[in-house]
């Protein structure tokens, strides 16, 4: 695969050639390919595509995605995932069997809750479908949500993985990033790996990012360390406080 | 012929533009033409409800032109009135043939646009915002909108007049235009003008647009260039 990273504008002209074929986010006009959106060029063989730098998410089947229970529904429940349009997940997309009859459906997923499950359908009209019928899909319990920019998401993952395993191993938190910009968090240092992400989000065109990141995880132990510490001092205080009430009480006696 | 601010006939007035001013909305930007300011805001696309507002073949468009209370002499009354209806309806009319609108069925793409300071200019100052932050939101476009006014004072063609011109001219004729594909996406007149005058004065604003259109790829690219590297 040929990188060319060129950086183009709505409306511009990309290639003047009847030998390329417009791929995503890019529209030919004439003999021409032109872009549709703010973004790089990336030509695969004889496909040249837009990875885009703004814009919404648009779920395609088989993305992995995290969304929030908006909706309980006689044959299923209504899902925000956070793109203009909402999916919804049916009894069959679940793993176990349910009588709708004999069941509060709420008792399995209730509004408010969050899923991580995986886009099964999506139509012409944009009807969306989710399945939790993947080894990878749950149901998310406690943990803290942050949301970014969808269009980052590849940025955040790394190659292979390398930028989200850094943070998972620096801060010791479980993440779960959802493919629309949905990430979930939970144990560990969560305050230290929101700020990671945040700074991956805004930082996310420049180069050497993981080395940056690395430099701010590994710079800020000494950070948890003092603020360990801090808890631990305000413990004392605490036990000290004890310790006091307990002499008065002892004095009452 | 003198000019106010001893501009030339086919001359802007000094432009700014700046884009991703708002950190709320999905696409910002900022249209600056002397002492007109425009200032526009998208938002989506997104759900749109009620729900049979809703077109299941593409998105929807919604545009809303506002003037501040203060963006005038006497105070602009705050609220719809037959003008900023209108204008919202032309503003709409010429973004709608630059978007890729059946990508996003059933959605809607809202569009709100304030002008703070008013000294004419202010529907094609609101396109040129409205253009650029739809680019910076992402929605899908076949190309930027650009749109300036000319008109004709005396026996002159002038280009973006400004307040105090507009109510000298026989005549203002403000164009929409998509530069990339050469096509009008608005054209409307206020006046009188010979049937022979039309054609230049249509090729006077043209050629602003072109100035135009090179200002809004610079105020894109200030803001997204970083992302070359």
């Amino acid at each position: 695969m040929k990188e060319n990273k060129k950086f183009v504008l709505p409306g511009e002209l990309i290639v003047d050639s009847i030998d390329f074929l417009p791929g995503k986010n890019c529209y030919r006009m004439g003999n021409g390919i032109y872009s549709k959106r703010i973004g790089l060029v990336y030509t695969k063989g004889r496909v040249v595509e837009v990875v885009p730098l703004s814009g919404v998410y648009t779920p395609e089947v088989g993305d992995m995605i995290i969304g929030e229970v908006k909706e309980v529904q006689y044959s299923g429940w209504v899902i925000d995932i956070n793109s203009p349009y909402s999916a919804f997940l049916p009894l069959s997309g679940i793993r176990e069997y349910i009588d709708p009859a004999k069941t509060d459906l709420s008792r399995i997923y209730s509004p408010g809750d969050m899923i991580y499950g995986k886009v099964s359908i999506v139509s012409a009209l944009k009807t969306v479908q989710i399945s939790m019928q993947d080894p990878r899909a749950r149901k998310l319990r406690g943990g803290r949500i942050v949301k970014i920019t969808s269009v980052k998401v590849p940025r955040l993952i790394g190659k292979q993985g390398s930028m989200i395993n850094l943070i998972k191993e620096k801060t010791g938190c479980k993440i779960i990033v959802g493919q629309n910009g949905l990430i979930w968090i939970d144990g560990g240092n969560i305050d230290l790996a929101v700020s990671a992400i945040k700074e991956v989000e805004e930082k996310s065109h420049t180069d050497g990012l993981t080395n940056h990141i690395e430099r701010m995880l590994g710079g800020t132990n000494k950070k948890i360390e003092k603020a360990y510490e801090q808890e631990d001092l305000e413990e004392d205080e605490e036990d000290n406080y004890i310790e006091v009430g307990d002499e008065n009480g002892k004095n009452e006696q | 012929m003198e000019r106010m601010n001893n501009r030339k006939p086919d001359e802007l007035r000094p432009v700014t533009m700046k884009v991703g001013i708002l950190g709320r909305a999905d696409g910002s930007a900022m249209v600056r033409l002397g002492n007109t300011v425009a200032i526009a805001a998208v938002y989506g696309p997104r759900e749109l409800h009620p729900k049979h507002l809703q077109d299941n073949t593409k998105a929807i468009l919604q545009c809303n032109y506002a003037m501040a209370p203060f963006s005038t002499i006497e105070r602009a009354r705050p609220g719809p009135s037959r003008r900023s209806i209108e204008i919202s309806k032309v503003t709409r009319e010429a973004l709608e043939p630059a978007l890729f609108l059946e990508e996003f069925p059933r959605a809607v793409i809202d569009v709100y646009i304030i002008v703070t300071q008013a000294n004419a200019g202010t529907r094609t100052a609101g396109i040129n915002a409205a253009s650029l932050a739809l680019a910076d939101a992402g929605v899908s476009m076949r190309g930027l909108v650009t749109a300036v006014a000319a008109g004709k004072i005396g026996d002159e063609f002038v280009l973006d007049l400004e307040g105090e011109e507009e109510e000298q001219s026989s005549c203002d004729l403000p164009i929409a235009y998509m530069p990339n594909e050469k096509k009008f996406t608005l054209l409307q007149m206020d006046g009188d003008l010979p049937k022979e005058d039309v054609e230049k004065v249509i090729k006077l604003a043209v050629k602003g647009c072109e100035i135009l259109y090179e200002k809004q790829r610079a105020a894109l690219r200030e803001k997204w260039i970083k992302e070359e590297i």
